[in-house]
């Protein structure tokens, strides 16, 4: 049975929490970028994506591939909270010899679906899974969660051209909308509004919603599901950093560095 | 030769053809041979050798455009699910402008995704320097398990391609749009990773490949009427580059020649280079090849003359590795002397 969304929400403050722990563990890493994407992931593997933990190969699976790759430690806490490996090994992102690379490698962790890191460069991978499902008759379907920043690179809209031209409408793209990258606002930096009328333009199915709300997420999920002939993209409109109130909406908190104290502060606000 | 089923270069009428046309026939047969084979092309089929492919198997063709990085991350895909995939498009698109999508997504996932760099080195002829590819095969080299392939004719490009589909990781080829020679037959062995000694002799070793090892085997011809036994191996795969053969030919043979048609930094020279440096025999060694430069627009053959890529030129610069030989061997011969005394 899936979860309800207040045992989704609980299970969002547990993978929150985690990321911080990870965060400060490691000493570096990517706090906003993972927060604000907490809860689309959450709503994925709980409430929506077909995978056996106990078997991350199963054939049948659906597929994540992490083209926002610097929200790692995200991915890492929910695929641990889900089952596929220890949740002790948390604490060992980022350090040597540990199989959960700052970047998601998938020889290493169990569960991730695709190796990834620079850029744009997931949703091309989902299409190209995905254009092997439909030649192969299989019925999964494949997310590509995606930072909204990462829309200034041109391989994203090469993608977008041809997940729409081969109507691929098993694959489900999700942007991070937090308005938020490393150097400052997406909207200062090179504006990327409206975004809707983009992938629209581009022979997209566009749904737009709360990305912290797992009703909405879930309800996105399945609206995509249904449609055919075309590829969907749910833009989650999130807060980077949240649940964290110094860290929302910081574009410092992209990567800064997280002190015992500001983790206990964090922690506290994550209660 | 006759057991290496070598065409007589010297005695018969030399039939050439775009290794190109090689890459295609290889595919071709994979899919005859039921391989669950995709091949990708980016608006290029027409000159990259895909066109014959995508006629005789069209579901197992997609032209993705004019988006080589969205190629080559679409291509990823495919093989994560399972697919034998073949990607096409100019050299310097394949080798540069996809770079980094080669880099992060194929080679550090490790995945089996072929990557064919066509009408590369200067068989882009009239096209000039910013369509020829020379520094593929160095860009290539340098990435984590990427396997290099330069195949000297058509025959060889069609083997390549077939043990390409059975290679482990991600594999680079490189092929021609021009006519070259065809010096090898259906019978010559070849075998990713094994060089291939195509000449014996003993003063001097010319390792090459691509269309030089036509120019090197005419050198090496040249040489003998000096009375000079010059060896010549066909060095095919620069990654992983056999060692064994090279090491022989430098103990065997005292001097080395590298003959590449693409740049002197980092190619087939560059290997060879850092293989015998870091090797118990220091060795004179001549790298052959396009001396940090761009090309330009001519004939391919005009191109090799002009870019000093012609059997004189290797001939050439096997005296000048011979001299230094000898040099070298007088030194020895002086410190023995002192030594005695």
């Amino acid at each position: 049975m899936s979860p309800t969304p207040i045992e989704l929400r609980d299970i969002a403050k547990v993978v929150r929490r985690d990321v911080l722990t990870m965060l400060l563990e490691a000493g570096s890493g990517h706090a906003g970028g993972s927060l604000s994407s907490v809860d689309i992931l959450v709503a994925l593997y709980w409430g929506v994506m077909r995978v056996r933990p106990d078997r991350p190969s199963w054939e049948e699976r659906d597929r994540l591939v992490l083209s926002k790759a610097h929200a790692a430690p995200a991915l890492y806490a929910a695929l641990a909270r889900r089952g596929y490996f220890d949740v002790k090994d948390l604490l060992t992102f980022r350090k040597i010899r540990t199989k959960l690379q700052g970047f998601p490698d998938m020889h290493k962790t169990p569960g991730i679906d695709a190796s990834v890191g620079s850029p744009g460069q997931g949703l091309s991978i989902a299409n190209g899974i995905a254009m092997a499902a439909k030649r192969d008759g299989r019925q999964y379907r494949i997310y590509c969660l995606m930072g909204d920043g990462e829309a200034h690179e041109g391989q994203v809209w090469e993608a977008g051209m041809t997940a729409a031209h081969h109507k691929l409408d098993n694959v489900c793209a999700v942007i991070d909308r937090n308005r938020m990258m490393g150097d400052g606002g997406t909207e200062d930096i090179v504006a990327l509004s409206p975004l809707q009328d983009k992938w629209r333009t581009f022979n997209w199915h566009v749904v737009e919603i709360d990305g912290h709300n797992v009703e909405q997420l879930t309800a996105a999920f399945s609206e995509a599901a249904s449609v055919k002939g075309q590829p969907t993209v749910v833009i989650a409109r999130t807060v980077k950093g949240k649940g964290v109130p110094f860290m929302e909406n910081k574009a410092e908190w992209h990567d800064r560095k997280l002190t015992e104290d500001l983790y206990e502060e964090a922690m506290k606000a994550l209660a | 030769m006759a057991e290496m089923g070598l065409v007589d270069i010297h005695h018969s009428v030399v039939e050439t053809e775009a290794t190109n046309r090689g890459y295609e026939r290889g595919l071709i047969e994979l899919a005859e041979r039921g391989t669950d084979i995709i091949v990708m092309d980016a608006d290029l089929a027409g000159s990259s050798g895909t066109s014959g492919f995508r006629k005789r198997f069209p579901d197992r063709f997609l032209d993705i455009g004019l988006c080589e990085q969205d190629m080559i991350g679409t291509a990823a895909g495919l093989a994560l699910a399972g697919k034998c995939v073949f990607v096409t498009t100019h050299g310097m698109l394949a080798a540069g402008k996809a770079w980094d999508i080669i880099r992060s997504t194929i080679c550090y996932g490790s995945l089996n995704v072929n990557i064919c760099g066509a009408d590369a080195g200067l068989s882009a002829g009239g096209a000039g320097g910013s369509r020829q590819s020379l520094e593929d095969v160095a860009v290539m080299r340098t990435l984590p398990g990427m396997t290099v392939i330069v195949p000297t004719d058509a025959v060889e490009a069609r083997k390549a391609t077939v043990a390409a589909a059975r290679t482990p990781g991600p594999v680079y080829i490189r092929f021609a749009a021009a006519r070259v020679p065809i010096i090898t037959t259906n019978i010559t062995p070849f075998t990713i990773g094994q060089a291939g000694v195509y000449r014996q002799g003993d003063d001097a070793s010319v390792l090459t490949n691509g269309v030089m090892l036509y120019e090197a085997l005419k050198a090496a011809r040249l040489l003998e009427d000096d009375g000079l036994g010059v060896r010549v191996i066909n060095c095919h795969t620069i990654k992983p580059l056999d060692r064994a053969i090279v090491n022989r030919a430098a103990v065997e043979t005292g001097a080395l020649v590298t003959a590449e048609e693409g740049s002197t930094i980092g190619g087939l020279g560059g290997a060879v280079a850092e293989a015998l440096a870091q090797s118990s025999r220091p060795t004179p060694i001549k790298i052959v090849g396009i001396e940090d430069r761009f090309g330009e627009s001519g004939e391919h053959e005009q191109l090799l003359s002009h870019f000093g890529l012609k059997s004189r030129d290797i001939a050439s610069a096997v005296r000048e590795v011979l001299s230094r030989k000898r040099s070298l061997e007088g030194r020895d011969t002086e410190a023995a002397r002192d030594r005695v005394q």
